[in-house]
């Protein structure tokens, strides 16, 4: 083998060496990177205890209660529902039906106390119209 | 040697390299500049309102962009160097340390955008989710082999460093990519794949790929500008460089 062969070798072997090493790391810190939990998870007892951690899901529809400056809803993954209380400001896309993560820890009675309210939104973007359009074909039965 | 190849590797040396580059560049700022125009024109004033975050979303045509930008030119700056540390060609590593710069100016702008973005719709200006956390690491890897190189005075052990740094950072891409599929992550899934249709208003789209064509445009503008630099800078012993800086 020439020198130029080898040091190609070397360098696409040293690669492939790595490549395993990270997928290895990667796959152990799974649960790890993972930025919250899903209500199912709290449900089974998948969730940290006794400290703070962020629940992600569904603003259950139509579970928003205000009173004052506290705010009371039902985070959901449809499968299991965890009830959140939170006082502060809420962002413009935290809404009924919409994604969030809220961050905070579980209380005694399962009710998760809330120190910071995150909207989530999808990754699909279309004028007003159109999601009307959507909207008004989803009700049809 | 077949006469193909022998014609390729021309360019492999600074000196018929460096004409080349000069010649090029003017193309590549007027295509900058034509996309931009195009870009800005449908993201301001043809695209519609998001029905979800009405306007704000178009910071998207800026935000996407430039951190497509920020990994695709991390690719080319790995390959580059690559290929220079495996064929020993002047030309590659010059390359490599020519994009640097601007792959770190993406993705100091996609974390920037990301931030002003992040604000209003999510209600953080940062969270260590999966893919905020992977694209500032590539921001790092960027500072990190510009930092190197910088470090060490011999050009061509600079080079080396550089290269094997350049390369192990390669694993940080398809992490970044698809951190929104395999780990929960605050940030939205992506809008645009391979697989399936994007999904999102035709002329947003346009807007977002006409402006990704121009971030490319001047990237490779921007990189052949500082190529040449690069290239009278270590070439200043030759007899060439003496005569072209004349």
């Amino acid at each position: 083998m020439k020198a130029r062969q080898k040091r190609i070798a070397l360098i696409a072997g040293g690669l492939a060496s790595l490549a395993v090493a990270a997928a290895l790391a990667l796959n152990a810190l799974d649960s790890n990177i993972a930025l919250y939990v899903t209500p199912s998870e709290v449900a089974a007892g998948k969730s940290p205890q006794g400290k703070a951690f962020r629940i992600g899901g569904l603003v259950k529809e139509g579970s928003i209660k205000r009173d004052n400056m506290t705010v009371h809803f039902v985070i959901t993954d449809t499968a299991k529902d965890i009830p959140v209380t939170y006082t502060g400001i809420l962002p413009d896309l935290f809404r009924d039906g919409k994604g969030a993560v809220v961050q905070g820890k579980l209380g005694d009675k399962g009710v998760f106390a809330a120190t910071e309210v995150l909207a989530k939104h999808d990754e699909n973007y279309m004028p007003p119209e159109a999601k009307h359009a959507i909207d008004q074909a989803q009700k049809k039965p | 040697m077949r006469q193909s190849i022998i014609h390729w590797f021309r360019f492999a040396s600074p000196q018929s390299f460096y004409p080349l580059a000069g010649r090029l560049i003017p193309w590549f700022w007027a295509a900058a500049a034509l996309f931009a125009i195009a870009g800005l024109w449908i993201s301001f004033f043809v695209a519609p309102t998001d029905a979800q975050q009405g306007e704000g979303y178009r910071i998207i045509f800026v935000h996407v962009p430039a951190s497509w930008m920020s990994m695709f030119i991390y690719m080319v700056m790995a390959f580059w160097a690559g290929l220079g540390l495996a064929l020993n060609t002047r030309v590659s590593a010059m390359m490599a340390q020519a994009l640097a710069p601007t792959g770190a100016l993406m993705a100091a702008l996609s974390l920037w955008t990301g931030a002003l973005w992040g604000k209003p719709m999510w209600g953080a200006w940062w969270v260590w989710d999966a893919r905020l956390t992977s694209e500032l690491i590539l921001l790092f890897l960027f500072l990190g082999f510009m930092a190197l190189q910088a470090a060490i005075d011999d050009p061509r052990r600079a080079d080396k460093a550089g290269a094997i740094l350049a390369l192990v950072g390669v694993v940080n891409i398809p992490i970044i990519y698809f951190s929104v599929k395999w780990w929960n992550t605050l940030h939205q899934g992506s809008t645009i794949n391979l697989n399936k249709a994007p999904s999102m208003a035709q002329t947003m789209l346009w807007g977002m790929l006409l402006m990704a064509l121009a971030f490319w445009m001047y990237s490779i503008a921007i990189a052949l500008v500082r190529v040449r630099a690069i290239i009278l800078e270590r070439e200043r012993h030759t007899e060439w460089v003496k005569h072209a800086v004349e």
